[in-house]
């Protein structure tokens, strides 16, 4: 194992041993070197901000309240993903529901257009190169992802864009390793057939204009 | 072989060892089935731009502010603190000397008790062993943050060492403290060793909130040059030891400090 993630393992097994002897400071050490991760990752599955700061907020407040439960060898950054990633599926789930209410409660809507939450989110102040990436692109994209089950999009996000072992998914998931890879196949799959269009008249564009 | 499928093609990509070499001979030979996996990596690759907004530099520091209030106080019970597998030991040594001395004070005749003041004087030491052994591993973990901080990639210009700066300043009120008690008990050993601790912590405690990768290279440097990390690291293991050493028996503790000095 790499030496610098193994002192960190053990910087962080120092951190959450001062916590568990009744040392709350301690804990702010844990919050601030993971709090980055755990924002990724929230983001990606929930797709907004809002929803992010909950997730990472209620990630955190979870695993300070059960780290009697935590295993002293397990990595404190893979177990508060996996806390992160479980309320992240139950948020959505909540969310989806309260949305169901709210448009039939509210049959006529605001304005009838629909908030795009990748626009809600924009930087006050995008770098040049957010600007230069194409925001049909991500609105491609952001449906593709919405248009998944909870339970693929985090298949998705854990293994392809966070690394996650099948495991740790299958764990989340309540799953078992093998149809935990079938759900990841299936997430691929789905956005392979909604996004591989987009691309293909996206390359055919890049090609017209190289041409003239 | 016939066509991979795509779920063939996608674990295969993942690295998936059933058929590898199957269908690595295939795509070889296969430019359709080429042609398909570099169309699933085209897709994943275009994925990967999907956008998460940059929480802004002080983030980490806005988590913990808006989180710490909620976290209840997580004040160890006294007995929760000796059920720690680290402390059990410690525990059990504890209760074996309380046994053995009400067994001794039962069966040994009145009269020979050890002087008062020599037990006040073990008590001090007892608490400034166990306090500074703590201070030791806080002190520690901020060296070792701040020894492994880097950029996180090769564009960032500038680090936050704030957390680590922060705590540095708490750490060197606790470490003066310290060294003048273990100076006015005679123990130069160990107040060099926390005089060298405190030269450490005010460079830190003083360093900008956020450093460009030279300055923090600069400061690892100080701190690798002192070699403070490893002496902190002997002295927290020695006190670990003289603790450990204390609960076996503690009327010979108290010549330990003079034996080290005089090392």
């Amino acid at each position: 194992m790499n030496e610098s993630v193994e002192s960190l393992r053990q910087t962080d097994a120092i951190a959450v041993e001062r916590v568990l002897a009744g040392d709350r400071d301690a804990y702010r050490t844990l919050v601030e070197r993971h709090s980055r991760n755990v924002h990724r990752l929230a983001y990606r599955l929930t797709g907004n901000s809002h929803d992010t700061e909950d997730v990472v907020q209620e990630a955190f407040l979870r695993a300070y309240q059960k780290l009697g439960q935590f295993e002293a060898r397990s990595n404190f950054g893979t177990w508060v993903y996996r806390i992160a990633a479980n309320y992240a599926i139950d948020r959505m789930r909540q969310r989806q529901k309260e949305d169901a209410r709210r448009e039939s409660a509210d049959a006529h809507g605001q304005d009838g257009t629909e908030q795009d939450p990748v626009a809600l989110v924009r930087d006050p102040a995008p770098s040049p190169e957010r600007l230069m990436q194409s925001t049909q692109l991500r609105r491609e994209m952001e449906r593709a992802l919405k248009e998944l089950s909870h339970a693929e999009r985090t298949a998705f996000v854990m293994r392809h864009w966070e690394g996650c072992g099948i495991e740790d998914i299958a764990a989340v998931l309540k799953s078992n390793p093998s149809a935990t890879k079938n759900t990841v196949f299936r997430a691929v799959q789905k956005l392979r057939r909604a996004l591989e269009p987009f691309l293909d008249a996206r390359a055919q564009t890049k090609v017209m204009r190289s041409e003239v | 072989m016939k066509h991979p499928t795509e779920e063939q093609l996608m674990a295969y990509r993942e690295g998936e060892t059933q058929r590898r070499e199957e269908i690595s001979a295939h795509l070889k030979e296969c430019g359709e089935c080429r042609n398909e996996l570099e169309r699933i990596e085209a897709v994943l690759k275009a994925l990967e731009e999907f956008p998460v907004p940059d929480p802004g530099e002080n983030y980490e520091r806005q988590v913990w502010q808006r989180l710490a209030p909620k976290l209840p106080e997580k004040r160890a019970r006294w007995w929760q603190m000796w059920l720690e597998p680290r402390r059990l030991a410690t525990a059990g040594t504890l209760l074996a000397v309380v046994v053995a001395a009400f067994v001794a004070g039962r069966f040994s005749k009145p009269g020979g008790s050890a002087p008062v003041a020599a037990t006040q004087e073990q008590v001090r030491e007892r608490i400034l062993v166990v306090a500074v052994g703590e201070h030791l591993g806080k002190s520690e973990m901020v060296l070792v943050e701040l020894s492994n901080a880097e950029a996180q990639d090769g564009k960032q210009k500038r680090v936050n060492i704030a957390a680590e700066q922060r705590r540095a300043g708490d750490l060197l009120e606790e470490n003066r403290l310290y060294r003048q008690t273990a100076l006015q008990q005679g123990d130069t050993g160990l107040a060099s060793v926390l005089d060298e601790l405190e030269r450490v912590l005010v460079d830190v405690a003083h360093s900008p909130e956020s450093v460009t990768p030279a300055q923090l290279e600069s400061i690892q440097k100080r701190i690798e040059s002192r070699g403070i990390l490893f002496k902190v690291r002997v002295v927290g293991k020695e006190l670990q030891q003289r603790q450990d050493d204390m609960n076996a028996a503690p009327t010979q503790s108290g010549q330990q400090a003079g034996e080290r000095n005089k090392t």
